[in-house]
């Protein structure tokens, strides 16, 4: 390369990461404010012309979620629906995806083109709305769990990558008299774990931040999972006179920064999030979804 | 195969044979073949609710027939257009800014020398895809607050305080921001898969011929990603009339309706919290499924025109 190639080279590189850094700091600071303000009074943040960086941290704020407040019986229930949900999604979808795989498979394609179908035209929510309730799902946990049941998305993905194993691996167990059924779950889904630890978390994550079905099928609040009580906490705009959130407030008999319980709540919605990522992150960088749009 | 193997057995005998020889591939199967029927087929049939007079006590199968009395009357009706053409602003206008951005940010960092230092913008970069619009929308409403970081900057500039929230003329460009904000980096995911399939003999090639970075990206990566970049367009332009009911639901409020209510949103509200009766919602649902469906075929039809793949 020569020297003046070189040179704009480096300038481009420079302006480059100028621009990088800076989308990176304009996605961070959000995040960040969030986490100073849940650990923040009142007056800490009011007594600075501007609040970003604290020189002490107040935990008051957490102090009122784990003192109840429904909080924690939210987390736990969006806990229970995340891990009930992700492992009947993954038998739903592992089943499912493995028989689509077999392209011998009689009917096989009008089944397939049946259910892409549904990723670009759906009832619309009123019908839906109606069907749910028919089911009498209504203020059931399950209503959180079974129509969820199956992500097109993914079981394409599945789909796809269960037509990548080679067939001499079924074969020899065929040959000694295994069923379908059993060489999924004996011989397949061993080669399989890092797919479906990789699917399980994209559902796992899907799970958690599901909100839309507990709106409108839970109407009974002491059901209601974390995103959905974070939505209810973040709507009110006055002090929470009268809720969960308001008693236990009042029971600290001390000021409580509203902001920052909203804030610690939202801090402690992101947690699990938080602690999946990095494993998220090694998996949709390996190119999980190249090829998958298309079906 | 199995055709030479059950050469004299019968049409359809042999179907019950194969039938048969695949059960348990069938039994895997049923599983998601109910779900499919129960979540997305029964909701389809329901479309029919749109041509009836629907009450709870008739259900979907007793309700009177009506025709098209419900698209009439909606179509009559001044505040849906208010509502579709929210809609269509809301949906083209987060398509002009947050389309590209994706595409710069996966061919900014294909310049980035080091794997460690692209790993490094790429996490920052697409974890909030994985927050819900829940959280994005208690993040915003922190930044935004009368006491938060963008008022308290205002105020020490010399400015007044806002309320971007309630202020008709900035909630709309709020949420082309913040729809960047939150998909922009997962987005470019596909589109740096893309890069990272293009032959490296080609850019090897060009460099000897003498082609600089900005050749390179031209005439080698931009060819390499622009059935990528088809497809997804094909994708977006297929969701038009879905303006985005998680973010804007989780953000507006009745201030700003003007503006920012969208179909789902006004459907959800008037159905299910203000007791419209549901045969006009429907109707409207169903309006919703056509547009995007003929606007799935019409941008497809665009993007093979253009050489491209499409879709299907």
């Amino acid at each position: 390369m020569s020297g003046g190639s070189r040179r704009s080279f480096s300038i481009f590189s420079l302006v480059n990461h100028l621009v990088l850094v800076l989308m990176a700091l304009v996605t961070i600071v959000p995040l960040y404010y969030v986490l100073i303000v849940s650990f923040a009074s009142y007056e800490q943040v009011i007594s600075r012309t501007i609040y970003l960086f604290p020189t002490s941290l107040d935990f008051s704020a957490y102090q009122v979620i784990f003192r109840g407040a429904g909080v924690i019986r939210a987390f736990l229930i969006s806990t229970l629906v995340t891990i009930t949900g992700t492992l009947y999604s993954m038998a739903m979808s592992v089943s499912a995806g493995y028989a689509l795989s077999k392209r011998y498979l009689p009917g096989r394609n009008a089944i397939l083109t049946g259910i892409v179908f549904t990723m670009f035209f759906s009832g619309g929510l009123i019908p839906y709305y109606v069907i749910i309730r028919g089911l009498g799902l209504i203020n059931s946990l399950l209503v959180l769990i079974l129509p969820l049941g199956i992500n097109t998305f993914y079981l394409i993905i599945l789909k796809n990558w269960f037509l990548t194993i080679p067939r001499s691996l079924e074969e020899s167990a065929k040959m000694d008299g295994a069923n379908d059924i059993l060489i999924l779950y004996k011989i397949v889904l061993p080669v399989a774990a890092p797919i479906l630890a990789t699917i399980s978390l994209f559902y796992a994550v899907g799970r958690w931040n599901e909100w839309w079905h507990a709106l409108l099928f839970i109407t009974d609040h002491r059901k209601l999972p974390l995103q959905n009580l974070l939505r209810e906490v973040l709507a009110r705009v006055s002090q929470n006179i009268g809720t969960e959130m308001g008693r236990t407030i009042a029971a600290m008999r001390r000021p409580i920064y509203t902001q920052a319980v909203r804030m610690a709540i939202v801090v402690i919605t992101c947690v699990p999030i938080i602690a999946v990522y990095p494993f998220l992150q090694k998996h949709f960088t390996k190119g999980i979804i190249i090829g998958s749009i298309k079906g | 195969m199995e055709d030479q193997a059950l050469p004299a057995i019968p049409v359809r005998h042999k179907a019950r044979v194969r039938i048969l020889k695949y059960k348990y591939l069938y039994i895997l199967l049923i599983p998601a073949i109910v779900h499919y029927v129960i979540f997305a087929y029964l909701p389809i049939y329901g479309i029919t609710l749109a041509f009836q007079d629907f009450s709870y006590r008739r259900g979907i199968l007793g309700s009177p027939w009506v025709g098209f009395k419900h698209f009439e009357a909606l179509f009559a009706f001044r505040g849906f257009w208010q509502v579709f053409r929210n809609t269509v602003v809301i949906s083209i206008m987060k398509l002009i800014t947050g389309f590209p951005i994706p595409i710069l940010i996966a061919l900014l960092l294909n310049e980035v020398r080091g794997s460690l230092p692209r790993r490094f913008y790429q996490t920052v970069y697409t974890f909030p895809h994985f927050l819900s619009w829940v959280i994005v929308s208690g993040i915003i409403f922190n930044l935004l607050s009368t006491d938060g970081v963008l008022n308290q900057t205002l105020v020490a500039l010399g400015g007044e305080r806002v309320n971007l929230l309630t202020r008709i003329s900035a909630f709309r460009p709020m949420l082309y921001v913040t729809n960047i904000w939150k998909t922009a980096g997962w987005g470019s995911i596909i589109y740096l898969a893309a890069i990272a399939g293009i032959n490296p003999e080609l850019y090897e090639a060009a460099s000897i011929d003498g082609a600089n970075r900005f050749h390179k990206m031209l005439h080698i990566t931009w060819p390499g990603i622009r059935g990528t970049v088809g497809i997804l367009f094909v994708l977006s332009v297929a969701n038009i009339m879905f303006a985005g009911f998680d973010q804007i639901f989780n953000l507006y409020n009745p201030v700003v309706y003007e503006v920012a209510d969208i179909l789902d949103t006004y459907i959800y509200r008037r159905a299910l919290m203000m007791g419209m009766d549901f045969s006009s919602a429907t109707a409207i649902g169903l309006f919703q499924s056509v547009i995007n469906f003929i606007l799935l075929v019409g941008a497809n039809l665009f993007v093979r025109a253009l050489g491209e793949e499409g879709v299907f």
